[in-house]
């Protein structure tokens, strides 16, 4: 159950250019939190800018009550979050929205993460470790330093492969390389993906190439992010020629079956 | 001090308090109960209602802007069927008065909706929604002409017993005319205002910001512009006002009953507080306890004595 709660910073890191890491003591949020899910941010309380920001959870310390969030600058409202410091209290709503649907115990999933979009794939890939899953998680990357995860230094309890645009770090290409290189050879029984739009529509394509199921993180500006105001809205169409329609992503998403999503 | 009395009536609805939801912002209720007591209401304004369900515009449909946002929706719901079948039957559980907003493309199907509404259990009043700025047909285009808008709540009130609110825009020369028409017509109250037309750019792409290029802006932006018209239209006629704009605060919604409205909506910022609807129905009768008033009915249109 999704609860509006003062939740306080813990801890408030940058890690790389726009990068930070912020963790909240949540605990009514982070005992039902699962992967793909999002809290919904009051990043001032002034009136300007006026809406909660949505950011996807990157993880959680159940026993520590703690909730981390990975996120990038891009706007005011990250402007103002990252100057948030440990002791400060946010106005934190959640687990808001439809988190991923987890695979079988044993089957291999490949998660794509692009750029901040690696976020909730690393929550993912820890849930999906404990669950005997074999995990690959592939991030891609403008740079080295821009990465977001997967730098030296950084570990996880899964495989991992990087893509950068520059070359500057792992592959010299975009991510989608890296997935199609898996797909044509082991191959994967489930692909999760979070990422720009290009990164998406590229993974759709392949994952229909290549017959693999795969769901989607989506990412739309939000007005409530409870599915009153029917603002973030993406397109779909259902298999059995389903019409179109438009889907909020707070409720109905943020994530969604990949052959679902309609790319125009 | 006795309790303050909170009560009011809009056109024979009865409300526990003045504070309602604006439509489109609270969607049909359910979404919200997770985090606010739908019964400490005074009433709930459900999402717009058409005849048939709408697909709605494409995205993006907001866009923030300074202490505002403008979206574009375009009336996305699942039809009046649903709406009657689906999302009413979860509203009657609660003591809970519903208005339900209704739209339509032509005069017919403002009649129609009005029609299939009424006597509905559970149904307390009409809002007719001659005002939305976000569709090509109807809404707007009966909302700017004083016979347009007559004629629409002229074919409501024939097809209805139900209590009719009227929801007007502010994208016209004189709201006092348009209010003016719709009462002369049969309306039973007026809500105000509906989103003021607007527009923003996105530079980086060189493009409007929204897919439907404009759209309506809401939010403490327009509140002064809200406060201005129930104003106007208080001093111009008899009639129950609803007043909407920008309210966040307990002492935003009190400028608004001190202007002439018997109740206000709470809209965008249900949005960025859940329960704003209930901080400010407490903020209301503190100020009432605070300044010694013991029935809200005294400070409806008290800006106004002289």
């Amino acid at each position: 159950m999704a609860v509006d709660i003062p939740a306080e910073v813990v801890q408030q890191e940058q890690v790389g250019p726009g990068l930070y890491r912020l963790s909240l003591y949540a605990p009514q949020i982070t005992r039902s939190a699962v992967p793909g899910q999002f809290v919904y941010i009051r990043c001032t309380d002034n009136l300007d800018p006026l809406l909660r920001r949505p950011i996807s959870i990157h993880g959680v310390n159940r026993g520590r009550g703690e909730l981390f969030l990975l996120y990038q600058v891009v706007g005011k409202g990250t402007a103002l979050l990252a100057g948030k410091r440990k002791g400060e209290r946010l106005g934190v709503m959640g687990p808001l929205g439809r988190g991923f649907t987890l695979p079988a115990p044993g089957q291999r999933v490949v998660l794509v993460g692009g750029g901040i979009g690696v976020a909730p794939l690393v929550f993912l890939g820890q849930e999906l470790v404990q669950r005997n899953n074999q995990v690959c998680l592939l991030v891609g990357a403008r740079s080295a330093h821009q990465l977001p995860v997967g730098k030296e230094g950084y570990t996880a309890p899964f495989e991992l492969a990087v893509a950068t645009d520059d070359g500057s770090c792992g592959h010299h290409g975009p991510v989608t390389d890296l997935l199609e290189k898996i797909l044509a050879g082991e191959g994967a029984d489930m692909v999760y993906a979070c990422g720009p739009r290009g990164m998406l529509r590229q993974t759709a394509s392949l994952l229909a190439r290549y017959d693999v199921p795969g769901e989607f993180s989506l990412e739309e500006r939000m007005g409530c992010g409870v599915g009153a105001c029917l603002s973030c809205v993406c397109k779909t169409a259902g298999k059995g020629g389903e019409p179109l329609q438009y889907r909020r992503v707070c409720v109905e998403g943020p994530v969604f079956p990949a052959e679902q999503l309609v790319w125009d | 001090m006795i309790k303050p009395n909170l009560a009011v009536d809009v056109a024979g609805i009865r409300m526990k308090n003045p504070v309602t939801t604006a439509s489109g912002t609270f969607g049909f209720g359910s979404e919200y109960a997770p985090f606010v007591d739908l019964n400490r209401l005074g009433a709930i304004v459900v999402k717009g209602t058409t005849l048939l369900p709408r697909r709605g515009n494409p995205p993006p449909r907001i866009v923030e802007t300074p202490a505002g946002i403008l979206n574009a929706i375009g009336l996305q719901n699942p039809g009046v069927d649903h709406f009657i079948e689906v999302a009413l039957p979860y509203l009657r559980q609660f003591d809970l008065p519903v208005i339900v907003n209704i739209a339509g493309d032509t005069v017919e199907d403002y009649a129609a909706l009005a029609a299939r509404l009424d006597g509905v259990p559970g149904v307390a009043g009409l809002e007719v929604n001659i005002s939305c700025p976000n569709v090509k047909k109807g809404g707007l285009a009966f909302g700017a002409d004083p016979d347009s808008a007559a004629a629409v709540v002229r074919a409501v009130k024939g097809a209805t017993r139900l209590p009719v609110v009227v929801k007007l825009s502010p994208n016209v020369t004189s709201i006092v005319r348009l209010a003016e028409a719709v009462v002369e017509a049969g309306a039973d109250a007026l809500s105000m205002i509906n989103t003021l037309l607007g527009m923003a750019i996105d530079i980086r792409r060189r493009r409007p910001a929204l897919a439907n290029v404009m759209g309506g802006l809401s939010g403490p932006a327009i509140r002064p512009v809200a406060v201005r018209a129930v104003w106007q239209v208080y001093q111009a006629l008899k009639v129950p006002i609803v007043g909407m704009g920008g309210i966040v605060t307990a002492e935003d919604a009190l400028e608004f009953i001190m202007a002439g409205a018997t109740a206000v909506a709470v809209g965008t910022a249900n949005f960025i507080n859940p329960r704003a609807t209930t901080d400010i129905i407490e903020g209301i009768e503190r100020f009432l306890v605070e300044e010694g008033v013991s029935d809200i009915q005294e400070l409806i249109g008290a800006a106004h004595m002289s």
